[in-house]
């Protein structure tokens, strides 16, 4: 690093510095800015983190050429006739590493509207005479808050080490150069599912092994069933309830053994093997290990306010940490709502301005075709908690939107707290079902009750009447029913 | 001008404190931060720091002395200042000034809804009453969200008595959940007998004062016997192979330097593992008994004698956390329970407890429910039993190592087959003990 007396400078006179300049940190980075406070954000790589870079908006990408391609080649029984067509693979992934770049520099230039400071280096926490301090190259840094939003990384299975050759992470599988014959997933959560329906909708062919017994294990079992099935229809083979084995190298590629779910033993030969068994905190990066800090199964653990813990437990004053690092669920709005609370606190909102992070009603989403949008509690999960529940549900197929564009499958499904109406949660497979959510997180946030979508107006023809119309089914009164 | 210093809330649950000593004497001079006393509350020493400036110029309470929550401590000012008309006025004065530190009443961090003192409805009543009825005479609209609104009709709650916490103040459903007085709690606090037998004293008899756990612990438990309807599941639990388990562990963990494990360790695991297999016997009763709450997190309370009372510190997600992370957090807890030093959060707002008399060689014994909590587990010492074991389709008589457990229920929300699933859970979890470590 040449770079020495430059980067020095913004972070001595930070009131704030934030490590990780990923969706959280730069989020809080603008949020303190707002809120009048001297930030500098310590990133090592590059701006939005892995959610711009290697996450939700590159693979977005890939995934927008992916159903273009597969809604091509439907277009006949709609009357878009397409002769010829095929997929150009080193351009779809010229066309994704465009749209990061691009993000990349879109957060470059909302620090420098901020007048918020990037300092290009690493940071490392370390102890001295008991007390924690930041070193940021070779300075120790003395602002007077210091908040960790360095992110998360891939965790690996024993026998299954990723190469970057044959055994890829999303980071590998985002970038490779030539599209694989054949592909298995080990993993079947939300980066796993995606990357499965990518390479499934461009011709590769895919084999998805998940050790539990649903698909997308976070979702309601109603949703991760509806996908799995859309998803067979489509060419993916799963195996569920089946346990990863070993691998070993051969000529064609990969081959990987398992036990399936009654105990039997398999083997598939494979080209390459994309590895997606879910991320720990990257905690390694800043010496979090060695500080004397609580760290709670990989996650660093914080208090209500973002504040860090020692291994005593005691809040350790002026240390902050956010985002997929202190602990799931991992996902970017998450990490950027966290920050924005916790910076809110460090700049001494009143209690009632801060904006503050329920977990429990986290949306999340999952972009293969058919869609995933959910938030809150599923049916199981309510009912294991002994709520009293009232669910409806209301199928795609009664649509006339739906019929009209031919993606009549899936349903919005809405779980209901009997006595009071209280949107507990809701589950969306197909239509838009990730924009969709949206409506139901914001009723839910205003505490709207099943009353109040009862008596809102939604225009027609579209997606989105239909979440009135699972409401209406949950209390019985359904019209297009 | 002069100033009466008040009696603070220096833990979630205090109505009184008991002046333990003066850090300052009259006259001294007090800065900001500036320790003035040290107060024994129902829990533990707490330091009472003072936020303001000036000089003491009379202490008003003896070491020793019981003071009421908001009473007059002593008095601050300037040096030569005629404070006489402060301290005739008494208790008058000590209703108008705030106390300096008195927070107002926040519960524990972390510590989520459970936490239902006994103190809170009264305070929190006497704090919201009048100032919002002068909101409503003021022509202000109530601001509250259309569950909050659903939630105080169906609970009888007035919303103008209530302080929001939502967005601009505006009363959300947790601001409901969290409003006392309701009716029928108030009715089921337990009166004060009035039937108590007249003191008789014979000679070699003598008065002594009750510390403030004592107290504290005195009043809470008479409300759980008084009020909780219990019930109690009793089994026995085959030890063998948890105590061979154990000495695995810890003959492992002698050679890596972990924390040795003990047998109370292995029972809290198991017990936190079967709240997490069944969510259903991991609530709490709510105020006024018409709902329960539901907790996500399984934090258990693990009751800890005291030269003079009891202390129930608390390992929070105890499920998730490994055998040796739980022995090292409860010696820990422990410990500082002992030398008074647990913060309020550290004991309070865990959602199940464990009582185990097993070290006194005690075999079997019930215990009385921590309110709010569903439940709380008593264990017995571990003891060889002439056990009947069937080998090969022949009944033996063998000597094996057993142990009996005692669930106490809140009937309320725990019935006797949820009961005795968690039972059979916990006795699983110690008869299979890899199960605690998967």
């Amino acid at each position: 690093m040449e770079k020495t007396a430059a980067p020095q400078q913004p972070v001595s006179k930070a009131e704030v510095v934030i490590v990780g300049g990923g969706p959280g940190g730069y989020v809080a980075a603008i949020r303190a800015a707002q809120l009048g406070k001297k930030v500098a954000v310590v990133e090592r790589a590059h701006l939005g983190g892995i959610c711009a870079n290697w996450g939700c908006i590159p693979t977005k990408a890939l995934l927008h050429s992916a159903e273009l391609f597969s809604a091509l080649k439907r277009g006949a029984q709609v009357g878009v006739v397409a002769d010829g067509l095929r997929f150009d693979f080193a351009a779809a992934i010229a066309h994704s590493r465009k749209v990061a770049d691009k993000q990349r520099r879109g957060v470059s230039a909302l620090f420098q509207k901020n007048g918020i400071e990037h300092v290009e280096q690493t940071a490392t926490l370390r102890r001295e005479a008991g007390k924690l301090r930041l070193v940021v190259g070779t300075e120790v840094v003395s602002a007077p808050h210091i908040v960790l939003a360095v992110g998360a990384k891939p965790k690996t299975l024993p026998g299954l080490v990723p190469d970057g050759k044959n055994i890829l992470t999303y980071f590998e599988a985002m970038k490779l150069d030539k599209q694989p014959k054949s592909l298995v997933v080990v993993g079947a959560g939300a980066i796993g599912i995606e990357f499965a329906y990518f390479y499934n909708a461009i011709g590769t062919e895919v084999t998805v092994l998940e050790a539990l017994p649903q698909i997308l294990p976070a979702e309601d079992e109603e949703v991760s069933e509806a996908v799995k099935r859309d998803l067979q229809k489509q060419g993916i083979r799963f195996h569920v309830g089946a346990r990863f084995e070993r691998m070993e190298t051969i000529e064609a590629g990969v081959r990987v053994a398992f036990l399936d779910a009654l105990g039997k033993r398999q083997e598939i030969d494979v080209e390459k093997v994309l590895s997606a068994v879910g991320v720990t905190g990257n905690l390694d990066v800043v010496g979090a290990q060695k500080a004397g800090l609580r760290i709670d199964r990989g996650f660093l653990a914080v208090d209500d306010e973002f504040r860090l813990l020692d291994d005593a437990g005691r809040p350790v004053p002026g240390f902050y940490a956010i985002g997929d690092c202190k602990g799931g669920p991992l996902l970017a709005h998450k990490a950027s709502a966290e920050g924005i609370c916790c910076v809110e606190h460090i700049a001494g909102l009143p209690s009632q301005e801060i904006r503050r992070v329920d977990l429990s009603s986290m949306p999340g989403a999952t972009f293969c075709r058919p869609e995933v949008g959910s938030m809150g509690l599923s049916e199981q999960k309510a009912k294991a908690l002994g709520r009293n529940i009232q669910v409806g549900k209301f199928p795609f197929q009664a649509s006339g939107k739906a019929q009209a564009t031919g993606e009549t499958q899936g349903f919005v499904k809405v779980v209901l707290d009997k006595e009071t109406g209280e949107i507990l949660g809701a589950h969306i497979v197909g239509g838009t079902a990730s924009d969709m959510i949206s409506a139901f997180c914001v009723a839910r946030s205003g505490e709207l009750t099943a009353t109040e979508i009862l008596h809102t107006v939604l225009p027609h023809p579209t997606y989105g009447e239909t979440l009135k119309s699972a409401v209406e089914q949950a209390l019985g009164e359904a019209i297009d029913l | 001008m002069a100033t009466l210093i008040l009696m603070p809330r220096l833990s979630p649950t205090m109505e009184e404190g008991v002046l333990a000593k003066w850090c300052k004497q009259e006259g001294d001079k007090v800065n900001p931060g500036d320790i003035i006393a040290e107060v024994e509350t129902d829990k533990a020493n707490m330091d009472f720091p003072l936020e303001e400036e000036g000089h003491l110029l009379k202490l008003l309470a003896q070491p020793g002395q019981t003071v009421k929550l908001g009473a007059p401590l002593a008095v601050l000012g300037e040096l030569g200042e005629d404070f006489s008309a402060l301290i005739a006025a008494g208790s008058d004065a000590a209703k108008v000034s705030a106390a300096p530190t008195a927070e107002p009443a926040k519960p524990a961090v972390g510590a989520g809804v459970s936490v239902v003192s006994v103190a809170q409805p009264e305070n929190q009543a006497a704090k919201t009453g009048p100032a919002k009825q002068t909101d409503a005479q003021t022509g202000g609209r109530v601001k509250a969200s259309p569950l909050a609104r659903r939630i105080a009709a169906d609970l009888g709650v007035d919303l103008r008595k209530i302080d929001g916490t939502g967005p601009g103040g505006r009363i959300v459903k947790r601001d409901v959940l969290a409003a006392p007085a309701r009716a029928s709690f108030q009715a089921a606090q337990p009166e004060h007998s009035t039937q108590e037998e007249p003191l008789s004293l014979l000679p070699g008899d003598s008065l002594v004062p009750l510390s403030m756990m004592r107290r504290t612990a005195a009043r809470r438990l008479q409300q759980s016997k008084q009020t909780v309807p219990h019930f109690y599941l009793v089994s026995d639990v085959d030890m063998e192979a948890a105590m061979t388990f154990r000495e695995q562990l810890n003959a492992a963990s002698e050679k890596t330097g972990g924390e040795k494990v003990s047998v109370n360790d292995l029972i809290l695991k198991a017990l936190a593992r079967a709240l997490r297999l069944l969510p259903m016997a991991n609530r709490s009763i709510a105020p006024g008994g018409q709902q329960a709450v539901a907790h996500e997190r399984v934090d258990v309370s693990v009751a800890v004698a005291l030269d003079d009372g009891l202390i129930t510190p608390v390992v929070r997600n105890a499920d998730q956390k490994s055998l040796g992370a739980i022995a090292k957090e409860v010696r820990d807890l422990a410990a500082r329970g002992r030398e008074k030093k647990l913060r309020p959060e550290e004991y309070s707002g865990g959602t199940f407890s464990l009582s185990n008399l097993g070290m006194y060689g005690i075999r079997e014994f019930a215990a009385i429910i921590n309110p709010p909590e569903s439940g709380i587990l008593a264990v017995g010492r571990v003891e060889k039993r002439a056990t009947v074991v069937e080998k090969n389709g022949q009944d033996h008589i063998e000597a094996r190592k057993k142990m009996t457990l005692t669930l106490s229920c809140d009937h309320r929300i725990l019935d006797g087959a949820l009961g005795a699933q968690l039972l059979a859970k916990i006795v699983e979890g110690l008869q299979t003990p890899w199960l605690l470590v998967l």
